[in-house]
């Protein structure tokens, strides 16, 4: 199961005065009338929304050749599977950039529904996976051999777990807010990512490279978007009232 | 010097009180016992980690009941990790070589039976005897709490090769605390075995009593000094090997760790070392260890065999002196086991000879033991079919070495599992039937109860069948290219070897089953079990002059005083129609 | 109990003989240019190990099963000749075939290992890492670029550390899983270990060389069938050692050709 980037976003923030309205509801014995795991329900707020693209030429994109793992080799031979560290569409828009608001922000929500990370033939799906700190992350093996895990976490303490065929799942959080690599101790070609956010406000891109922040009260805010070759860039944004803010981010792109 | 001592005159009081008897003993007795009932526990703790490798490679994806329970990291869901099947196979191999084949035949029936052999109260250094168990006991709880600590259990076999070893977590699961915990365990265990092995020497050389010349002496106790003159000189460098490993790892030195390594993603912040220098410093105790860890056997056999052949050793002049030429080739082959390491191949070449050279000694020693037994009136007892049984293992594994020694065979068979059967043949199987045949043996005199004959003979003829249904299948799967220390086994030329895997667990896991009749035996015998006599098997050496169990000083005083060899067996004209003729027994007037 | 003991070891003499003569699990057969000699020296100290082998357990088993002690009164009877033959026949016999063994291994062993390459192999470079072998060409030019350990990036299947941005080199390299060869063409691979050791190891090709993290180690061979074949890692080198495989494929010569125009074309 591919779950498309747009997934990625939160629209709930908990401030002080909208939760008093809400909570009373659930006092008086309402607690089926609001669902906060409805995702997609739309919040009151402004909306930043936009576009990343790229200047210059990036470098090519290699097929992997997944030969010493058969299973694997034979699941995408008639279509290679192509490294991610720098995936383009149409229009030189940047795929697998994380939007998220790095400063205005006031913390994020709990979600209830764990963040999804799938080992499947060989590869990590989703590339680049974002969530919150202390939100739940379940890293499913569903291929007929084993994978090792190794998330190379500096700031986070690092770990590396095996699943053999039909292991349970891994439950784990992480605790601090960081942009942690994740590689597989046994197949060297698998790379991922786990951005680690303290926003709820945040996107992945899809290859039309379009982000959308929803739900976000009037403020200052600062957006950043993270490549994991191209690097950072951050723009400031001011929301008003439930306007929306269109913010575009372009890096430079280098062949090697 | 082959004067005897005067009695107490190294000799302390006898102890008082309950820890001073049982617990903190300077008695080499009390000592050898403790140091074989750690090897009983470390045998038992290694086999079990050997049934659960073997069952992994047979149903890789079979959960085993319990072990989730055991091992929530290593195998969630009962079914064992790659990780974890190599952290099993490293404290496999670390408690079988060092905790069960060093301390069982040397330490443990050494110390209690070389200062009788010869004559002596005690061994020379009685408190230094007592620190090297306690050190070694300290060693073992260090490597076991590896199993509770951190990442685990290193995974990097008994022979750690770095950079593997040697360069701290970032190499993989157990390679962080656990394997700096398996260093810290050798360095304490080499130092235990230097003081053994001096006490050992000097025992030998200076406790003797009178009339024990040095051609005289039993030839387990001829056994037990030239290993530990090997034991010397082999522990004395893997000590420091382990100390400079341990430097590696936590000091930020780099002896094994040369420039430029990148792992898990990082730049190592190492330069200059030599990975090789890590496998010539180990090979060159490992090798002489594999030695340490045979030739009390061969001592052993050698001693057994004639009290139930009822005739003489054949050519024991001959067999010391290829025990010494074995010794001190030992220390010239250690290159055999680094032929395709990457050291310069001429090496390999020089290496080979005398490890065939090796062949020469040890095809005597086992064609005197042949002819020991020609023209002989056998008693079947156990401990003489352990013997028997010895001399057939030895042979099988002997012979799978002289593949293995020629390089360009090596080529081929190196790292596969020729290489595992015939290493378990010589030491899991050999030196394992050495230890039930000296423990068969000896139980009387230890603890002056007979074991059960009947449970033996079922012991040893269900072993004997198993663990050749066990190793000699692996010569097969090793010419097959079956390659060595693999988890699992997913390449496409190994997955037809997987029923013949199977044969070989369901065989591990029978003939280890078989070993609880010994344990059974053991541990009912020592309590329960009838009477010893003082000679219940005819022997002629000293242990057997004196009570079973000895008395607190060996000799109740009076220490023996020696008249001839140990190898009067098998005499037309004994004293009172006995075919033999203990070694402290007065001498007939015709045999002057 | 002798005779059960005589028996016993009889029966696993002749078993275990059996299936090592039948070839039940034996070696694949041989694809290179060295194995041949390899076999041979093989085949020999099987015959006189084997020989040795049942000798010695045959001795065995037929002196325990008659000389049991029958409580008849009869008296021992030493070895004729003493240790005597015992040391003759080791040091002469044994002594003999040790000697022969050694000279001609010898030989066979410097011959793989000890000669140089042949001037006019394909030079091909091998990089062992935690758990994947790759194998690098040197392109058109003919030239290998400079590899880099920081410059390593999986993610982006810079596995060599190559720095094609600045080395112009080392932008034709081609960068391979797979060891893809010509038959019958001497093939010259350079071998370096990027974290910790390994091993290359082609039963059919009847070679194996440990990789030395700090050492380039060569290797040399020449592949005389065509076909697709395992290449395992033998040299424990963490969890993943069990997994640690590459293919290597031998193609007729136009066949490689191509397959190297091909990739060049992909860089």
């Amino acid at each position: 199961m591919t779950l498309p980037p747009a997934f990625f976003r939160r629209d709930a923030p908990m401030r002080t005065h909208s939760v008093l309205l809400p909570a009373t509801v659930l006092l008086l014995g309402g607690p089926m009338l609001i669902r906060s795991d409805v995702v997609g329900a739309p919040a009151p707020g402004g909306t930043i929304t936009g576009k990343v693209t790229y200047t210059g030429t990036p470098p090519k994109m290699k097929p992997i050749d997944m030969a010493k793992e058969p299973a694997c080799a034979q699941a995408h031979a008639a279509a290679p599977v192509m490294t991610e560290n720098v995936v383009t569409g149409p229009g030189n828009t940047l795929e697998w950039v994380v939007v998220y608001i790095s400063a205005g922000d006031q913390g994020a929500a709990p979600a209830t529904e764990p963040v999804r990370y799938d080992q499947k033939n060989c590869q990590y799906i989703p590339h680049v996976a974002a969530m919150d700190v202390n939100e739940a992350l379940d890293v499913y093996n569903n291929d007929p051999h084993s994978h090792n895990i190794h998330p190379l976490a500096r700031v986070n303490p690092e770990w590396n777990k095996s699943q053999p065929k039909g292991a349970p799942p891994i439950h784990t959080t992480w605790e601090k807010p960081e942009f942690i690599p994740v590689k597989c101790n046994i197949h060297p070609w698998m790379h991922g990512w786990f951005a680690v956010l303290t926003t709820p406000h945040f996107a992945v891109t899809g290859d039309n490279g379009t982000f959308t922040l929803a739900g976000l009260p009037p403020g200052k805010y600062t957006v950043t978007a993270w490549h994991e070759q191209f690097g950072t860039q951050s723009q400031d944004v001011t929301v008003t009232g439930s306007e929306t803010k269109p913010v575009s981010f372009v890096f430079k792109a280098t062949p090697y | 010097m082959t004067h005897a001592t005067v009695a107490g005159a190294h000799g302390h009081a006898p102890p008082q009180g309950f820890l001073r008897k049982h617990v903190f003993s300077l008695d080499h007795k009390v000592i050898g016992k403790q140091y074989l009932d750690l090897a009983l526990v470390a045998v038992c703790t290694g086999m079990v980690l050997s049934w659960l490798m073997r069952f992994h490679l047979a149903w890789p994806e079979t959960p085993i009941p319990g072990l989730a329970k055991l091992s929530p990291n290593g195998a969630a869901g009962g079914v064992i990790t790659p990780e974890y099947y190599l952290s099993l196979m490293t404290m496999h191999g670390t408690i079988m070589v060092f905790f069960v084949l060093t301390t069982a035949p040397f330490a443990g029936f050494g110390n209690y039976f070389l200062p009788i052999q010869v004559g002596a109260e005690d061994m020379a250094f009685p408190r230094i005897n007592m620190m090297s168990f306690w050190v070694t006991l300290v060693a073992f709880l260090v490597l076991i709490s590896a199993f509770v600590v951190g990442d685990g259990p290193p995974l990097s076999g008994w022979t750690a090769y770095a950079p593997l070893s040697a360069v701290g977590k970032d190499a993989g699961p157990g390679q962080g605390v656990g394997q700096t915990l398996w260093a810290v365990s050798i360095t304490l265990f080499c130092v235990a075995q230097l003081l053994g092995a001096l006490n050992f020497v000097t025992t030998t050389l200076d406790l003797r009593t009178k009339g024990m010349s040095l051609a005289r002496m039993p030839y387990s106790t001829w056994a037990w000094f030239i290993t530990s003159v090997i034991g010397l000189i082999a522990f004395a460098v893997l000590m420091p090997a382990c100390i400079l490993l341990i430097l590696d790892r936590v000091a930020g030195t780099s002896f094994f760790i040369p420039a430029g390594l990148v792992i898990s993603d990082r730049l190592q912040p190492h330069a200059g070392g030599s990975p090789l220098l890590w496998q010539h410093l180990f090979w060159f105790f490992g090798h002489p260890e594999v030695y340490i860890a045979i030739l009390p056997g061969f001592g052993i056999i050698s001693h057994i065999l004639p009290v139930f052949a009822r005739k003489p050793l054949l050519g024991p002049r001959v067999l010391i002196a290829c025990l010494i030429a074995i010794a001190f080739l030992s220390y010239t082959v250690w290159g055999h086991h680094m032929f395709l390491s990457g050291m310069n191949p001429f090496s390999a070449t020089l290496f080979s000879v005398p490890t065939l050279v090796i062949t020469i000694p040890a095809t005597i020693v086992t064609l005197l033991w042949i002819g020991t037994i020609y023209g002989a009136r056998l008693r079947f007892t156990t401990p003489a079919l352990f013997c028997l049984g010895f001399v057939s293992v030895f042979v099988s594994g002997g012979i799978s070495g002289f593949f293995l020694a020629q390089p360009s065979i090596d080529t081929y068979l190196h790292g596969t599992y020729f290489v595992v059967g015939h290493f378990h043949f010589v030491m899991g199987v050999a030196a394992m039937f050495g230890i039930f045949a000296a423990t068969y043996f000896w139980a009387p005199k230890m603890f002056g109860r007979m074991m059960n004959e009947t449970l033996g003979k079922w012991h040893f003829w269900l072993t004997f069948i198993g663990v050749y249904c066990v190793f000699m299948p692996m010569h097969y799967l090793g010419l097959a290219g079956n390659v060595r220390r693999y988890s699992a086994f997913t390449d496409d030329y190994l997955k037809p070897l997987i029923p013949l895997h199977r044969f070989i667990t369901i065989a591990a896991l029978c003939t280890g089953a078989a070993q609880l009749i010994f344990l059974f035996n053991l541990i009912r015998s020592r309590f329960r079990g009838p009477q010893a006599p003082d000679n219940p098997w005819e022997a002629t050496s000293l242990e057997w002059s004196t009570t079973s169990p000895p008395p607190f000083d060996n000799f109740g005083g009076r220490p023996p005083v020696v008249e001839r060899g140990p190898n009067e067996y098998g005499i037309a004209s004994g004293a009172r129609g006995m075919d033999y003729a203990m070694q402290a027994a007065a001498a007939p007037v015709s045999a002057r | 109990m002798g005779k059960l003991f005589a028996v016993v070891v009889t029966i696993i003499t002749v078993v275990s003989t059996a299936i090592f003569i039948a070839h039940t699990w034996w070696l694949p057969p041989d694809i290179s240019a060295h194995g041949p000699a390899i076999d041979r020296q093989l085949s020999e100290t099987m015959i006189s190990s084997g020989v040795l082998f049942v000798l010695s357990q045959l001795a065995l088993a037929l002196f325990a099963w008659r000389f049991g002690d029958r409580k008849d009164g009869r008296r021992v009877k030493p070895f004729p000749g003493g240790a005597t033959p015992m040391v003759v026949f080791a040091a002469v016999l044994v002594g003999a075939e040790i000697l022969t063994l050694t000279l001609v291994g010898a030989k066979v062993w410097a011959g793989v290992f000890q000669t140089p390459s042949d001037p006019n192999s394909l030079q091909i470079d091998v990089q062992a890492e935690q758990f994947a072998f790759y194998f690098r060409y040197a392109g058109p030019d003919g030239r290998f670029g400079a590899t880099h350990p920081e410059l390593i990036n999986e993610a982006s299947e810079n596995f060599f550390g190559l720095d094609p941005a600045r080395d112009t080199s080392a932008r034709d390299d081609i960068v391979v899983p797979t060891l893809t060869i010509p038959l019958n063409r001497p093939i010259a691979l350079t071998l370096r270990a990027k974290d910790v050791n390994h091993a290359f190891y082609v039963p059919e090709l009847r070679i194996q060389q440990d990789f030395v993290p700090g050492l380039t180690i060569p290797l040399h061979f020449t592949a005389t069938q065509t076909g697709r074949y395992e290449i395992v890692c033998t040299q424990l080198c963490g969890l993943g050692h069990y997994n640690m495989r590459a293919y290597i494929e031998v193609l007729p010569q136009a066949q490689f050709d191509q397959w190297l125009k091909d990739k060049a074309a992909q860089q």
